[in-house]
């Protein structure tokens, strides 16, 4: 079976700075991955690379085998990716319910009429969010903001979602709700990229993992077997590593 | 559905009591509402574009007058549908050449840009006219009175206005409300930046060249410097961020406390009512960016707020 997403030689360069180097991996359909490194290692950039918020230096990344390297954002977001923000993002001057609608009016299925109502208002659900439709994303607590984040990503009805530090940020009982919650989508058979420096989400949902440090990719395996890498162990030493 | 109909019926009412202004107001009156249709539609017009995207452009002027150069040009020539016709075309071709060139200019460098190209646009038709015709200055015979291009302009102005209203209900509406709130997650969402934001320049240029077209017969002699007064473009700016440029009555209403603040002004003060204009730009685009309606109603919100807690 062929990759939903595949990297091959990806690089970026901010002036003098090489943020992304040469990254290279394959994610295959309905795969939970993460994707590790310590801060400043470049997993934000790759994320701006792959959902074309940046354009890539050089290099190719596929989605189902077509090019998607160095087209604009909303092209890509047709083209089945979705994401969500290191830093939060919602639309502030837009009900939680309109939010939603957004990329189910806009992405790939260009939804019309009522389907776009009922398909922002099935994610919400999805995430927790039903009885807060109507309610303005300011007026939402943090978490639910992140999901409501997360409500949109999927009501573009994506065939790979982008996670940038998802989880970051929420109380212990909140991140088990999110584990169980990003558990669920992938038992969907949606593929994910996750973005994550909490380790005891990395194992509880992905069975692989790649790391980057400085750019560079130094590994890419089973969760466990890269976490006992030595080249990882020691790009996290001198990093605050909440293992 | 009973507010709809309510609505629909107060705002006939509202353009038939206009409609007959002509029949109450002299000359001197007429005149004025003239300006103030041509206003209403300019800075509805502008708001189309700059409330969602936030550039300030000062092209106004330009559009404006190349509807009133093109009917100056070709009044004797075509019948006076076709000249309209010929106007918007230009404008709209104009807007769409400018849009794709420059919207990824940020900030004070669009507006700086469209300050330009108004000026360059005068320039290039002064130098085709002293160079090429030898004819700087023309004559526009069209067989209307003031009421007629009043009624027009009313007319343009309520369909303007009209525009502002179904953009809202449409995708495209839609569109420009995440971009207003924030272009990154637009884009993520499947939105086409250029494509939305070049649209929606281009419709309101063709707004602003049509209010051009129409309001030339005033004139009755056109010289660029006329209609391609940069006042007007500043105007339009100032009016249409008093009244809010997000809102869809918001540009309307700032037109009528400043036509007649600038009325009095430029009768009162015609050698500093540049300075006037100048100062006023400044404070509002600084520090009035969302209209005074917004602030108010911000500040109106906290006290109440404060008054609860
Ligand atoms: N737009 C940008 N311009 C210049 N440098 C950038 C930009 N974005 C990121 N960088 C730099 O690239 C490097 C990688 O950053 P980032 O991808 O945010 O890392 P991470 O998400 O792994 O913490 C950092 O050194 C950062 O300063
Ligand atoms: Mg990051």
């Amino acid at each position: 079976m062929t990759a939903l997403l595949k990297l091959a030689d990806v690089s970026k360069r901010f002036d003098g700075l090489v943020a992304v180097n040469q990254m290279k991996f394959d994610i295959k359909k309905g795969e939970i991955v993460g994707l590790l490194g310590p801060n400043g290692s470049g997993k934000t950039t790759l994320i701006n690379l792959i959902s074309g918020a940046l354009s890539p230096s050089q290099g190719s990344i596929c989605i189902n085998g077509k090019n998607i390297a160095g087209k604009r954002a909303d092209q890509i977001a047709r083209a089945g990716v979705a994401r969500t923000f290191q830093l939060v993002r919602i639309l502030p001057s837009m009900t939680v319910l309109e939010n939603a609608r957004v990329p189910a009016a806009f992405g790939a299925k260009a939804h019309r009429g009522s389907e776009i109502d009922r398909i922002a208002l099935t994610h919400l659900k999805k995430v927790g969010l039903g009885d807060k439709a109507d309610m303005m994303p300011g007026e939402l607590t943090y978490i639910d903001q992140k999901r409501l984040e997360l409500a949109r990503a999927l009501a573009a009805e994506p065939e790979v979602l982008l996670l940038d530090e998802w989880l970051a940020g929420l109380n212990p009982s909140e991140l088990q709700d999110g584990i169980a919650l990003i558990k669920e989508l992938q038992s969907t058979g949606l593929t994910i990229l996750l973005v994550e420096h909490i380790m005891e989400a990395v194992r509880a949902l992905c069975p692989r993992c790649v790391v980057m440090n400085a750019g560079t990719l130094i590994a890419d395996g089973p969760t466990n077997e890269v976490l006992a890498n030595p080249d990882v162990v020691a790009a996290y030493l001198g990093d605050e590593y909440d293992a | 559905m009973t507010r709809t109909v309510l609505f629909a019926i107060a705002i006939l009412a509202g353009l038939a009591i206009l409609a007959l202004a002509p029949a109450f107001l002299g000359e001197y009156g007429l005149g004025f509402m003239v300006s103030l249709m041509s206003y209403v539609t300019l800075a509805t017009a502008w708001a189309m574009f700059s409330g969602p995207t936030r550039y300030i452009s000062l092209a106004t002027v330009a559009f404006f007058g190349i509807g009133a150069y093109t009917v100056a040009v070709f009044n004797e020539t075509l019948p006076y549908p076709f000249v309209l016709i010929v106007a918007i075309s230009i404008g709209a071709l104009l807007a769409t050449f400018v849009g794709f060139a420059t919207l990824r200019l940020a900030g004070v460098y669009f507006v700086i840009f469209s300050f330009g190209l108004a000026e360059l646009v005068r320039q290039l038709i002064t130098w085709f006219e002293v160079n090429i015709t030898g004819t700087l200055g023309r004559y526009i015979f069209l067989p209307f009175e003031t009421r007629h291009i009043y009624w027009q302009l009313l007319a343009l102005a309520a369909v303007t206005i009209g525009i502002g209203f179904w953009i809202r209900q449409t995708r495209l509406g839609l569109a420009l409300k995440v971009i207003g709130d924030d272009e990154l997650v637009a884009a993520h969402s499947g939105i086409a930046l250029a494509r939305t934001k070049v649209l929606l320049f281009v419709l309101s240029a063709s707004l602003m060249t049509l209010a051009g077209a129409i309001q030339s017969p005033r004139w009755v002699y056109i010289e660029p410097a006329i209609v391609f007064n940069p006042t007007i473009s500043f105007l339009t700016v100032i009016m249409a961020l008093l009244g809010g440029a997000t809102r869809l009555w918001g540009p309307a209403l700032g037109v009528i406390p400043l036509m007649i603040l600038f009325e009095w002004l430029s009768a009162s003060f015609p050698d500093h009512f540049s300075i006037f204009l100048g100062a006023m730009f400044i404070l509002i685009v600084f520090l009035l960016p969302k209209g005074v309606l917004s602030a108010v109603e911000t500040r109106l919100a906290r006290l109440k707020r404060e008054a609860n807690a």
